[in-house]
C-alpha cells in the first residue's frame, strides 16, 4: 500500500541524519515514539515531538530506555507503529526488550545512532562497534534485522524499509546509524507519499474463536498473523515460551518449535533480505566491504587504489543482519582478499571472515571517535592485493 | 458488547466465565493470596458490567505476574518490573482500553519502582492491582522491598534489616489519584475497590496485602494461609482517609486498610491535549485509536 499522505514532507530539503530519520519514520507510519535523552540521538525524537502533534499520534519521553524500549511495544499491541531512539548506554538498557520483541513477535524499530564505547565512552563521536550487539545483545538465540545508511537520504528511505521489515517479518529491526550520519546535513529528497511504499500490519481476520496467535497461516509464511488488543480476540501474549495459543509451554519440544521458528523466518529470507550496493564486484581482485558512514571514507581508498590500477570493488551493506553470506561466498569465488575498514576492533570483518570460507580477510580497525584516513584504507588494499 | 456469558449454564462457579480453563490447574500453592484477588477481579468485572473487550490485564514477572495468563481477555505477560511501561505506551495507543495492571510488590516497587513512580507522577490512566505478599515467590522467598523488617527470608537468613516501603504512601507522594489498601481477608472490600478504580480515571493503585504461606508464613513461622487470614481479620483497622505516611506495615502489628486517597487530578492524555489545543490551536491534530494501516 501507499504511504499516508499526513506524514510525508514530500519536497527537496537540508536535513542531518537524525532528522531524516525522524521523517522516514513519519512517512513510513510511525504514530508513536518513546525516547529518553541521550547524545548522538536525541535530534530524532525531538523531531518527532514537534512533528507529532501536526500529523496525528503521541510522543512520550519515558523516564529511561528501558520504559521506552516496551512502551513502544505497548503502542504497537494497541495499535500503533511504533519506535524508539538511542546511542550506545541506552541500546544496552533496551536489549531485555529487544529479546521480548523478538519472542513475542511485536514489529517496531530501535533507532540506535551509534557513539564510542564501552559504557559513556565517547557521546558525541562516532562509532560503529554495537553492530554484534545489535546481533547479539539480547540473551537466547534469535535473528533480528539491522540496517546502515550512509547519508542523510538514505536516513530517510532506509527508515521506511526498517519499518516495512518489521511490520513483514513481525521482528525488531534495528537501524544503525552512527554519529556522523546522524549529524551530517545533506540535501534528502522527499518523495510524494503516493510513491512510498508502505507494508501493512499482518493483521488477522480470522472469527475470534478460530484464531491462534501464534499460529502460521498454512499458506507457508513463517510468520503469524496478529490481532490487536481490544478487538474481541482475548489473545494472550508472553516472553514466556509458548504454544500456538500463546500459552505458555515449557517443554523442550516447544522450545525447539517456536525459537527454531523465530530463527527460519528471517534466515529462510535470505534473498528478500539482501540490500546492498555493489560497485566493479565481478572481476575484483580485492573488494572492500563496508557499511554506514565508513562507506564513504572508504570510497576515496577506493578510488585512489583504481587509479594505481588495481582492481578493487566495492560491496556496501545496507542490510548487515543477516548478513549476506551467499553473497560474499560467491564474491570469494573470484576475489583474492577481503578489506573490511569499520569503527571498531572487529566486528564485521569477522563475519566476511566466517562467510569468505579461507580467503584472506583484512580487517582495517578504528577503535572510534573519528573516521578512518582514506589513505589507511589504500594501504590496506595495496597490502591485501600482493 | 462483552461475549461472556455472566449466566453460563454450565459453568460451576461463577468465575469460570473468565478464566482460560484449559490452562488450569494453575501454579499458585494452597492457600495461596493470589487466586483469592483473581476472585474478587473477577466479581468486579461482573458487578460493574465491564466491556470485556475493552479491558485489557498487564502483568510483568513473579507469581502475580501469572494472572495475566489465566484471564480470559486481552494479556500481556511482559518483563520483570515493566508492565506499567507497556500498558503506559498501550493505553496511549488506544485510549479506549482500560488497562489493568496486575503484578506483585517485587515487580511494580523493586525492579519497577521508576515506572512505577513516574506512571503515578503523569497520571496515566492506569488501574494498578499490586499484590503485596512481602517477599519474592516465584524465586524462592527473597527479601523484597516491602519485606517488613525482622522478617525472615531467604537472602536474610538472620532477619531483614531494611526498612520496608510503604507502597500507599509512595503512590500517594507520587500522585496517585485513588489509592486503597486491603488484604485477601477484606474479599467484598478489594471488589469494590477494583469497581471505583475501573470507574476513575487516572493512576489507581490498589494494594493487596496476601499471605505466601509458602515462603513468607512458613519462614517466619507464622502458619498457614488460615492463619494469615485470622492475622489479616484481628489486625486489620479500617482507616479510610488516612495520611498515608502513617499506614507503613510492620510484621505483627496493625494493617491500616481502607481507602486513602480518592482525589480528581487531569490525566496524563487531557494535559497533552489540552496543551497542544493551546499550543498549536488549529494545527494540531488530535488522535483517538492510533490503529495504524
Ligand atoms: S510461592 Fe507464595 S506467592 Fe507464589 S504461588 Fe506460592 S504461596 Fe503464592
Amino acid at each position: 500500500m501507499k504511504a499516508d499522505p499526513a506524514g510525508v514532507l514530500t519536497g527537496v530539503h537540508f536535513l542531518d541524519g537524525d532528522h531524516a530519520c525522524c521523517e522516514g519514520a513519519l512517512a513510513a507510519g510511525a504514530c508513536f515514539a518513546a525516547g529518553y535523552p541521550i547524545t548522538p540521538s536525541t535530534e530524532v525524537v525531538e523531531r518527532f515531538a514537534a512533528r507529532i502533534p501536526k500529523v496525528g499520534g503521541t510522543f512520550i519521553q519515558m523516564e529511561d530506555e528501558l520504559a521506552s524500549s516496551i512502551a513502544i511495544q505497548g503502542a504497537v499491541w494497541g495499535g500503533a507503529k511504533a519506535f524508539t531512539v538511542t546511542s550506545g548506554p541506552g541500546f544496552s538498557l533496551m536489549m531485555e526488550h529487544i529479546g521480548y520483541a523478538v519472542m513475542t513477535e511485536t514489529p517496531c524499530v530501535f533507532v540506535n545512532v551509534q557513539r564510542g564505547g564501552p559504557s559513556t565512552g565517547l557521546p558525541t563521536l562516532p562509532a560503529q562497534s554495537d553492530m554484534m550487539q545489535a546481533r547479539w545483545g539480547s540473551h537466547g538465540d534469535y535473528e533480528v534485522i539491522a540496517l546502515c545508511p550512509n547519508s542523510p537520504q538514505e536516513c530517510f528511505d532506509l527508515t521506511i524499509t526498517a519499518f516495512n521489515l518489521s511490520e513483514k517479518y513481525r521482528v525488531p529491526v534495528m537501524f544503525m546509524m552512527d554519529e556522523c550520519v546522524g549529524h551530517m546535513t545533506e540535501k534528502v529528497i522527499i518523495p510524494p507519499a503516493e510513491q512510498i511504499e508502505i507494508e501493512p500490519r499482518r493483521k488477522t481476520h480470522k472469527p475470534h474463536d478460530a484464531y491462534k496467535p501464534y499460529e502460521c497461516n498454512g499458506d507457508g509464511s513463517l510468520v503469524p498473523e496478529m490481532a490487536h488488543a481490544g478487538e474481541g480476540y482475548k489473545f494472550h501474549v508472553t516472553g514466556l515460551t509458548h504454544d500456538e495459543r500463546g500459552y505458555p509451554a515449557m517443554t523442550v519440544a516447544a522450545q525447539q518449535k517456536l525459537v527454531g521458528r523465530l530463527r527460519d523466518k528471517i534466515s529462510k529470507a535470505a534473498d528478500d533480505l539482501l540490500l546492498v550496493e555493489q560497485d566493479n564486484t565481478a572481476d575484483a581482485d580485492v573488494v572492500v566491504v563496508t557499511y554506514g558512514i565508513t562507506s564513504r571514507v572508504a570510497q576515496r581508498g577506493i578510488d585512489s587504489a583504481r587509479a594505481k590500477g588495481l582492481k578493487v570493488g566495492k560491496l556496501r551493506l545496507k542490510i548487515v543482519w543477516p548478513f549476506p553470506d551467499q553473497l560474499i561466498k560467491k564474491l570469494s569465488q573470484r576475489a583474492k582478499a577481503f578489506v573490511v575498514p569499520e569503527l571498531n576492533l572487529g566486528q564485521i570483518s569477522r563475519e566476511v571472515e566466517r562467510a569468505a570460507g579461507g580467503v584472506k580477510t583484512v580487517c582495517v580497525p578504528h577503535a572510534g571517535g573519528g573516521v578512518h584516513r582514506p589513505e589507511d584504507i589504500l594501504k590496506a588494499i595495496q597490502e591485501a592485493s600482493r | 458488547m462483552s461475549e461472556v456469558d455472566f449466566e453460563c449454564a454450565e459453568c460451576t462457579n461463577p468465575v469460570e466465565p473468565f478464566l482460560r480453563s484449559e490452562r488450569m490447574p494453575h501454579i499458585w500453592c494452597p492457600g495461596c493470596g493470589i487466586g483469592t484477588t483473581v476472585n474478587c477481579f473477577t466479581r468486579a468485572l461482573i458487578d460493574s458490567k465491564a466491556n470485556l473487550e475493552k479491558l485489557v490485564v498487564v502483568s510483568g514477572i513473579g507469581c502475580t505476574g501469572r494472572v495475566a495468563g489465566y484471564l480470559k481477555l486481552d494479556s500481556f505477560h511482559t518483563t520483570h518490573g515493566r508492565a506499567i511501561p507497556f500498558a503506559t505506551g498501550l493505553k496511549l495507543a488506544n485510549p479506549k482500553l482500560t488497562v489493568v495492571v496486575y503484578a506483585g510488590d517485587g515487580d511494580l516497587s523493586a525492579i519497577g519502582g521508576n515506572h512505577l513512580i513516574h506512571a503515578a507522577r503523569r497520571n496515566i490512566d492506569l488501574k494498578v492491582i499490586c499484590v503485596n505478599n512481602l517477599i519474592y515467590g516465584m524465586t524462592g522467598g527473597q527479601t523484597a522491598p516491602t519485606t517488613p523488617e525482622h522478617a525472615t527470608t531467604s537472602t536474610n537468613p538472620y532477619g531483614t534489616f531494611e526498612p520496608g516501603f510503604n507502597l500507599p504512601h509512595l503512590v500517594d507522594a507520587a500522585g496517585a489519584v485513588y489509592v486503597a489498601r486491603w488484604t485477601t481477608f477484606h474479599v467484598r472490600q478489594v471488589a469494590r475497590s477494583m469497581q471505583e478504580a475501573f470507574k476513575k480515571k487516572g493512576f489507581s493503585f490498589i494494594e493487596i496485602i496476601s499471605p505466601c504461606p509458602t515462603l513468607y508464613q512458613r519462614r517466619n513461622k507464622m502458619g498457614d494461609g488460615l492463619d494469615a487470614m485470622k492475622y489479616y481479620k484481628q489486625a486489620s483497622k479500617v482507616k479510610n482517609g488516612a495520611p498515608t505516611g502513617e499506614v507503613g506495615l510492620t510484621k505483627t502489628g496493625e494493617i491500616a486498610v481502607g481507602k486513602f486517597v480518592d482525589r480528581d487530578r487531569p490525566d496524563y492524555r487531557e494535559l497533552m491535549v489540552h496543551r497542544f489545543h493551546e499550543s498549536l490551536g488549529d494545527e494540531y491534530v488530535e488522535t483517538g485509536e492510533l490503529v495504524c494501516s
